[in-house]
């Protein structure tokens, strides 16, 4: 059984503070913020790690990005993935959801074939949840998203349990499929000294626009339907009254504020 | 293909209730279907549930498209988009709203997929602007954690999609016996749209006050492990009569249940007032919270942020602001 893990490199979460707007240009400035692997992609690695454990599989792990994206590969090659694909290639830059499923479905179906497709549920930085669902659909195979458990029950079918708000949904799948997981479904292992050694001797393959055979007009910007028309900076204004003192008189400060704004 | 000019409205519903969100998009759905001056339209889907749509018309909807079949009495995620998509595009729509709850977030992005259009997800403000002489759907949406809003367009493709979290706009005042179209789609449905098959939804205990529709939010955050437990933060939140939320850790600590987290990620509410306890105020959670009226933030660093989105903020320990704090709201109310 094959499966594909669709990693992306995202600016750590932390560090989101330090990403500025031009003010000139308002392009985005992100010189300085560290990369890393999107956190909840090292969950989908690891399900697939998890996989292999149990019954005999290749797990290839691909991402679409500038150069240094590899790096992310190479982290997912250290925990134990056995290939890697970058899709690199300026035709590639800023694409949306939309154009980057259709690129990443074009690789997929054109390098790699597969009974399960993982991802992880989200990205940090945009956090649309829309790539996988929308790889399936280019795909043509059925979906589920959000899983935070996953069995499989035979060769042609999984079973698949995701909360829904207040409920949970219990989903069977025939194979091939593409599952998105969310943080809840396993505890990511950390590469060992061994699996960093490993990565050198593993095969990381980067292909660009033309490998893939799609029209540059389907791809990156172009590729995309939607666009930023603005971007701005916003901070809501509050009061920012802070009160330190002893815990009794810092109380019934803040209540008699309140309640005198109204929010009381 | 015609081009209607309408403006169309996903009607969640799970075992015959619709959800509250898709309410809040028809009070919106009413605005700009009226800047476009097109119609207003919903599309429901699922198993004996016409009796729904004089809800959806009560609730502004002109005409509501009733997709009404034993097979879709559980939320099947593909036959769900294809039955959708294909009334889609039969119909044109300018614009096609639905709620950013978990079926929302699974559903939009299939019928995106299947028309060839945009999508933006979990907008918290939507509006119509002039774009080269074309009303144009803008789409705000948070970036990088919150620090950002990002306007999104659809320049080209129909219809202009986009996911809307819950909370963000407010449910109309419902109109009896208003006047409206039901129109039943008799859909198609092939075997292999149920590759992917919703076998059972169990619906959890659900008595505690939904965070959307409370007036007061009581959050905690990683502070509060100090405490030991989530006694008194409820406690605060049973006097106030308002709900108990929490940050992400909160919730990997299982301390609170997913339908209770707030941030980007989570929900993004508007409550009167919103009190956050032992947050730092990272950008992802106060994001949530930014539409509520009043802050009041607790928290033993003083250079924590969370006090710079705060209206008022007490620097101190939680197991001695906390009770003190209790006291004085109970004072109040008494």
């Amino acid at each position: 059984m094959d499966i594909v893990v669709c990693i992306k490199q995202v600016p750590h979460p932390d560090h989101f503070s330090q990403i500025t707007l031009d003010p000139v240009t308002k392009a985005i400035r992100r010189e300085g913020v560290p990369l890393i692997m999107n956190p909840v992609d090292r969950n989908a690695v690891e399900a697939a790690l998890q996989l292999r454990d149990r019954s005999p599989c290749k797990v290839t792990v691909l991402t679409m990005g500038p150069p240094q994206a590899r790096e992310a590969l190479e982290e997912a090659l250290a925990m134990g993935a056995d290939e890697a694909i970058l899709l690199c290639d300026r035709a590639f830059a800023g694409a949306d959801a939309y154009a980057t499923a259709l690129t990443v479905a074009a690789a997929i179906k054109k390098f790699c074939p597969f009974s399960l497709v993982l991802c992880g549920v989200e990205t940090a930085d945009s956090g649309t949840k829309m790539v996988g669902p929308m790889m399936a659909e280019f795909l043509d195979v059925p979906y589920a998203t959000n899983i935070r458990a996953l069995k499989l029950t035979g060769e042609e079918t999984c079973l698949v349990e995701t909360d829904v708000d207040n409920a949970i949904m219990r989903v069977e799948l025939r194979l091939p499929a593409l599952i998105t997981v969310s943080k809840a479904i396993n505890e990511p292992r950390i590469p060992d000294v061994m699996g960093i050694m490993q990565v050198a001797d593993k095969t990381l393959s980067t292909y660009g626009a033309e490998d893939l055979g799609l029209p540059t007009e389907k791809l990156g910007l172009a590729g995309s339907p939607t666009r930023v028309a603005s971007v701005w900076e916003f901070k809501k204004d509050r009061r920012a009254e802070i009160l330190q003192g002893s815990p009794k008189h810092v109380s019934k400060d803040a209540v008699a504020k309140l309640r005198e704004w109204g929010g009381l | 293909m015609k081009d209607s000019r309408e403006t169309w409205v996903y009607a969640e519903q799970r075992g015959g209730k619709l959800a509250r969100v898709s309410l809040e998009l028809l009070g919106k759905g009413v605005e700009l279907s009226e800047k476009l001056a097109g119609g207003l339209v919903s599309v429901l889907v699922g198993s004996g549930i016409e009796a729904l749509a004089s809800e959806l018309l009560s609730h502004g909807a002109e005409k509501v498209y009733v997709i009404d079949d034993p097979r879709l009495e559980h939320y099947h995620n593909q036959a769900y988009g294809a039955v959708i998509a294909d009334l889609v595009k039969e119909h044109q729509p300018e614009i096609f709203l639905l709620g950013a709850t978990a079926i929302g977030e699974d559903l939009a992005p299939c019928i995106a997929a299947k028309v060839g259009t945009g999508l933006t997800a979990h907008c918290i403000d939507l509006r119509i602007e002039d774009c080269d002489g074309v009303a144009t759907l803008h789409q705000t949406v948070p970036g990088w954690g919150g620090g950002k809003r990002v306007d999104i367009i659809c320049p080209q493709q129909r219809p202009q999609m986009a996911t809307v979290k819950p909370g963000v706009f407010v449910v109309p005042h419902g109109k009896k016996h208003r006047q409206g179209q039901i129109v039943k789609v008799s859909p198609q449905l092939e075997d292999r749209l149920f590759r992917a098959r919703t076998l059972e939804m169990t619906e959890q205990e659900g008595s505690e006050l939904p965070i959307e529709e409370a007036d007061v939010v009581v959050a905690a955050g990683w502070g509060v492990n100090a405490l030991g437990n989530m006694d008194m933060v409820r406690e605060l939140a049973e006097v106030l009569q308002g709900a108990v939320a929490g940050t992400r850790p909160l919730l990997d600590k299982g301390w609170i249940t997913a339908d209770r987290m707030i941030g980007q990620s989570g929900k993004v509410i508007g409550p009167n007032l919103f009190i956050s306890l032992g947050a730092s105020g990272a950008m992802h959670f106060s994001t949530g919270f930014e539409r509520a009226k009043f802050v009041l933030a607790v928290d033993q660093n003083p250079q924590a942020p969370i006090f710079q989105v705060a209206d008022v903020g007490i620097v101190g320990d939680l197991r001695e602001v906390l009770p003190c704090l209790i006291e004085q709201v109970k004072r109040l109310k008494s």
